[in-house]
């Protein structure tokens, strides 16, 4: 199914996540833990940081030579009796996917966790096609039962807890069975129920980690197995990969290999690496496709600074140390890709105008850019992309440009910047937007304070200090002046004499 | 030795007793303080915004403001921060030449005031006394932009009297994030409540911190809270003879 509220704006879609205070117990619980254990794992490698200059000079590489790393890998692929399809757009991937079901008459098939089935849409388009899509990742199982959407790139169901899980199997996979919530009772459930769909469907659909060009290699990093099932199991294996998956060595894998576990699930190594090179007869399936997908990919490619998006391995580090991420969760994003990341690849896959709030759902802390572990400056391009969308998206906060411009008036001239600093004092002119009486003072009063305008400024202070005629009195306005009496008082107390 | 103040519009502006803490320390150290008067506004707002043309013409007159300036020296570390790693790109992206190299020229000499007072004058104790129990948020653009690691935290532990508490989670936002505050006002706001149930639970009299910008927010929460904790810029306390 399509993520909810895409294309709605994101300060309402996290208006309403913020109130759902069993999403915010368990995004917030499930955040802080791996948090922990993610710089716990991260600080057992002398080398991490060199780990991540490699990740990312090995991304940057691939980009620039992106035409010849895919050509490379088409011929690879090709050569260990694979077949290569190439999709502009998820329509055209989708179409795909079904034609090589139908060929087989297959009414179903399993797939492996994949955010780029997720972000074309597959699901629902094989339904239309009649054939059915069965998740086998726990999570994704949850939430396709469930009729809802992932919340987290490795941890779609985080928003869920155990017993939620419960009462969902108790009425879809194991009716009529009374379960517990013990996660191997959960397990079992869902084990039972896919184990039947692994020996029986024909056809499984996966995404791609890597796609090596030198080799035709493709990987897949998981840590249940199911994902192991449906990629030797099936008959016939379909990969989605998004054009820039592709590697251009073999050896390369060394570098992600280290990066990726630790990142997502704060592991040295995550339980199933599996890779495979094309075909082999008696052994896993008997055909195997790989669908390249652009979606949008090739004009991200065209922004010189946006463009590091792109080289996400998708690891999810940033969304578990994003602040907004850790309180929203990740459906207030409307995107198969939330958080951090989402909030810059999302608007650039769809165009600024399809997402145009996604790159302000920062507070631009940089603890994204800190942990990333192919040092993608998400910062940079966030406050990049606010200027694109600024620039060029028509009718994007026409008020606000009109006040953003009376302030860079105001700055550029010193007299105007005193005058107006006077004005502000009595809540009036342009800055009165620090003092009062200012679009944008709504929102913040209505959990904060507002700070009084002191009445002399510090550059007045200082012209009466160099005149000889100041020092009297307190002036007032330190930093924690407020209103209250309390407050104030606090202040003198505080303040240098 | 001598340093231009770099006080930046909202200090000037809203919470002048710092600019004046600032003065006091640097000038018990010994150090000549300069003025600018041109100064208005580095562009912070304008640039991470999205109107970041027109920053440019900010980011102009700053380094004509500082240009002879023997250190520059800034008691908020984003301003100090957004000096440093944005004048570059705002020179690139205007395709301003002269603004890039001036910026190249100024960049080394900007100092947020605690990285000025340990690095430059290698001082630690400042001759500070302040005999209330504190704790200190170090703020994002601190950390992860300038990289002080724990410059305040030493220059803190130096004042006479002083009561320093470990802040839990200290190295999350505070939710301010400029215009972020604004725009996404639930989120922030739901950010802020984390960071004032971590300073509530310190018992601290006094929340301390490297940027006012965090601080009005902070301590617009702790008041509208009645908090009973107040909020104080690094340099008052450095400033403070009780």
């Amino acid at each position: 199914m399509s993520a909810p509220g895409a294309g709605r704006p994101f300060p309402e879609a996290a208006r309403e996540a913020l109130r759902d205070s069993q999403l915010r117990r368990n995004v917030g619980k499930a955040t802080t833990t791996i948090r922990a254990k993610r710089a716990a794992a991260v600080a057992e490698l002398p080398d991490w940081e060199a780990l991540r200059a490699a990740g990312s000079a090995i991304k940057a590489r691939t980009m620039a030579t992106l035409p010849d790393q895919l050509e490379r890998l088409e011929a690879s692929v090709t050569r260990a009796g694979g077949t290569v399809h190439w999709a502009r757009d998820g329509a055209e991937a989708n179409a795909i996917v079904a034609g090589i079901a139908k060929a087989n008459g297959a009414d179903e098939v399993i797939k492996v966790k994949s955010l780029a089935t997720d972000e074309i849409d597959l699901n629902d388009a094989l339904e239309r096609e009649g054939i059915h899509a069965i998740e086998t990742d726990l999570a994704e199982l949850i939430n396709q039962l469930a009729g809802d959407w992932s919340s987290h790139i490795l941890v779609p169901a985080i928003h869920r807890n155990r017993a939620e899980i419960r009462r969902l199997f108790e009425r879809t996979i194991a009716q009529g069975r009374e379960l517990s919530d013990e996660p191997e009772a959960l397990t079992e459930a869902a084990r039972v129920h896919l184990r039947e769909k692994f020996l029986s469907v024909p056809v499984a659909v996966s995404g791609a980690n890597f796609g090596v060009a030198e080799t035709g290699t493709i990987a897949v990093f998981e840590s249940e197995g199911n994902g192991r099932m449906c990629l030797t199991l099936p008959r016939v294996l379909v990969t989605v990969m998004g054009i820039e998956k592709v590697v251009p060595e073999w050896r390369d894998i060394e570098v992600f290999a280290q990066l990726l576990p630790r990142s997502s699930t704060a592991e040295r190594m995550n339980p199933y690496t599996s890779f495979w090179t094309g075909v082999r007869p008696g052994d896993g399936p008997e055909e195997f496709h790989l669908v390249l997908l652009d979606n949008g990919r090739t004009d991200v490619l065209a922004d010189e600074v946006g463009r590091q998006a792109l080289h996400c391995i998708r690891c999810s580090a940033c969304l578990n140390v994003c602040p907004v991420y850790s309180r929203t969760g990740g459906q207030a994003y409307g995107s198969i890709y939330p958080g951090p990341i989402g909030a810059i690849l999302t608007p650039q896959l769809r165009g600024l105008d399809q997402a145009p709030t996604l790159p302000w759902a920062s507070s631009l802390c940089g603890a994204c850019y800190e942990v990333c572990p192919v040092r993608i400056d998400i910062p940079t391009v966030l406050v990049h992309l606010r200027g694109r969308v600024v620039r060029e998206v028509e009718g994007k906060g026409r008020g606000e440009k009109a006040v953003m411009q009376a302030l860079a008036r105001v700055f550029g001239s010193r007299r105007r910047y005193e005058t107006a600093q006077k004005l502000a004092r009595l809540g009036r002119g342009p800055l009165g937007v620090l003092g009062g009486g200012a679009p944008g003072l709504g929102a913040w009063a209505q959990a904060r304070d507002v700070p009084e305008i002191p009445a002399q400024s510090f550059r007045e202070w200082w012209a009466s200090r160099e005149r000889g005629d100041g020092g009297g009195g307190d002036p007032g306005g330190g930093s924690g002046s407020g209103d209250s009496p309390q407050a104030a008082a606090g202040t003198d107390l505080g303040r240098a004499t | 030795m001598r340093a231009a103040l770099f006080i930046t519009c909202f200090n000037d502006t809203l919470f002048p007793g710092v600019g004046r803490a600032t003065v006091t320390i640097l000038e018990r150290l010994g150090v000549e303080v300069d003025f600018p008067a041109e100064q208005t506004c580095c562009g912070q707002m304008h640039w991470n915004t999205g109107y970041q043309l027109e920053a440019a013409p900010l980011a102009r007159r700053f380094v004509r403001t500082f240009g002879d300036a023997e250190a520059i020296v800034c008691p908020s570390a984003s301003c100090a921060g957004m000096v440093r790693e944005a004048y570059p790109r705002l020179a690139a992206l205007a395709g301003d030449d002269d603004l890039a190299s001036a910026a190249a020229d100024v960049v080394p000499r900007v100092y947020e005031l605690t990285e000025y007072l340990v690095d430059v004058l290698g001082v630690e104790s400042v001759g500070a006394s302040f005999p209330h129990r504190v704790t200190y948020h170090p703020t994002c653009h601190s950390l992860r932009a300038l990289h002080v690691g724990d410059r305040p935290m030493r220059l803190l532990r130096a004042v006479r009297g002083i009561d320093l508490v470990e802040l839990d989670e200290a190295d999350e936002c505070c939710g301010f994030g400029g215009t972020f505050a604004i725009k996404n006002a639930d989120t922030s706001i739901a950010i802020l409540s984390d960071k004032l149930r971590h300073i509530l639970d310190t018992r601290a009299e006094v929340c301390a911190s490297s940027d006012t910008s965090c601080l009005m927010h902070i301590g617009g929460g702790l008041r509208r809270q009645r908090a009973g904790t107040r909020t104080m810029h690094i340099a008052e306390i450095l400033a403070a003879q009780e």
